[in-house]
């Protein structure tokens, strides 16, 4: 399975728009391929397509609790917690488990000699399932509100289902979420548009992807708006522009009734044709 | 009683800091001895869990009540079990001033 991600460093890119059309793009083609929204604090991918619901698989991650009655209040297991997830108050009594800090990494339990900690699952989110019409794979990770970080929920997501070719619509900014995102990839592309403030967050973007060692390239979306900041930055570096999206009300009106763009835009469809050809041949093993 | 300040620096004149766990300094004030500690808070460059950590370090001093800016939530509930009452203030203050208003009881 190749994985391509879809990420930025700025929200609000056309990370989705990107991600949708490109799915849409290769499926026309006959390919094999899964969309995975990785985006699980606001998934909305699935929306775009007619789809019916395969399953739903509930995440979860172990918390420790603490049996007050067996607790001496030593404070090892405070100690061992890299956390700050676990708070022993000796003097005033008191045990306390912050669940929104916990990892889930156990070493609490293994710390504790007296028997006093026992874990219970907590639910963080869920790995939703969709069939498209071509009967290819729509996934969705959804993070439950309130929880700390979406990583264990993006990453089942990621891990969920098999195809020829995985699209990976990336979580915004450039931490955790992110990082795990691209990680899992074998391709980035980088959603940007020609603003100073594109620019500055697409910097954080291919710094980090440097570091990582990934290869990637990158999309201008709106182009003809802002300046030219973005296109001298891409060809100081030396980084492959792969594609340029001009800004269109129309288009910017279709997505935001959750149309496909590509549908009935021959100019935009060729667009996409052209971007999915340049990926298969980065890819090799898959023909168009 | 013993209160703990929020400092942005260690000195009586420094302005209190206006975040909790991620503060510069702890600042202990000893109503009955009129004692004045200074302590680093080790916690401010935590990753995570620098109020949980800095709520952990105030607590272990024996002090009853705090002055802050603000306090998030995770600390809120724990100096709530805890029985601590919790002050806010939103003006800019030095500890000093801080410690002459609890001095003088307002």
């Amino acid at each position: 399975m190749f994985k391509i991600a879809v990420a930025s460093g700025k929200g609000g890119t056309g990370k989705t728009f990107v991600s949708t059309n490109l799915y849409q793009t290769f499926i026309e083609y006959g390919i094999n391929a899964v969309l995975t929204d990785c985006d699980a604090e606001e998934p909305n991918a699935a929306s775009f397509f007619k789809t019916e619901l395969i399953e739903s698989k509930q995440v979860t991650q172990k918390v420790p609790q603490i049996d007050s009655s067996k607790c001496l209040f030593c404070g090892k297991c405070q100690d061992w917690c890299a956390y700050n997830a676990i708070l022993i108050i000796k003097e005033r009594g008191l045990s306390r488990v912050m669940e929104e800090l916990c990892h889930g990494c156990g070493a609490c339990s293994v710390a504790c000699e007296n028997g006093a900690i026992t874990e219970k699952e907590m639910l963080l989110g869920e790995v939703i399932n969709f069939s498209d019409n071509s009967g290819c794979k729509i996934v969705e990770g959804r993070l439950k509100v309130g929880v700390y970080t979406p990583v264990p929920v993006l990453k089942r997501a990621i891990n969920s289902t098999y195809a020829d070719l995985a699209i990976f619509d990336s979580p915004p900014g450039t931490s955790c979420p992110f990082i795990h995102t691209v990680n899992a990839s074998d391709y980035v592309i980088l959603v940007t548009e020609p603003t100073p403030f594109g620019l500055n967050d697409l910097k954080l973007s291919v710094e980090i992807l440097q570091k990582m060692g990934r290869p990637f390239s990158v999309i201008i979306n709106r182009a003809g708006l802002g300046n030219r900041v973005v296109h001298d930055y891409l060809k100081r570096e030396n980084i492959e522009l792969i594609m340029e999206i001009p800004f269109d009300k129309e288009i910017a009106s279709a997505y935001s009734k959750g149309k496909l763009a590509v549908s009935g835009r021959p100019l935009l469809a060729a667009k996409f044709s052209s971007l999915a050809r340049k990926l298969t041949d980065k890819i090799g093993g898959i023909a168009l | 009683m013993k209160t703990a300040i929020t400092s942005t620096g260690n000195t009586l004149d420094s302005p209190m800091d206006r975040r909790f766990g991620r503060c510069s300094y702890f600042v202990i004030f000893d109503e009955l001895t009129g004692s004045v500690e200074f302590i680093p808070n080790e916690n401010a460059e935590s990753v995570e869990g620098a109020g949980v950590a800095s709520a952990r370090l105030v607590a272990s001093k024996g002090v009853e009540k705090i002055i802050s800016g603000e306090f998030g939530n995770k600390v809120k509930s724990i100096f709530d079990s805890l029985g601590m009452h919790l002050i806010m203030i939103k003006e800019e203050k030095s500890v000093g001033e801080i410690i002459g208003l609890i001095k003088n009881k307002k």
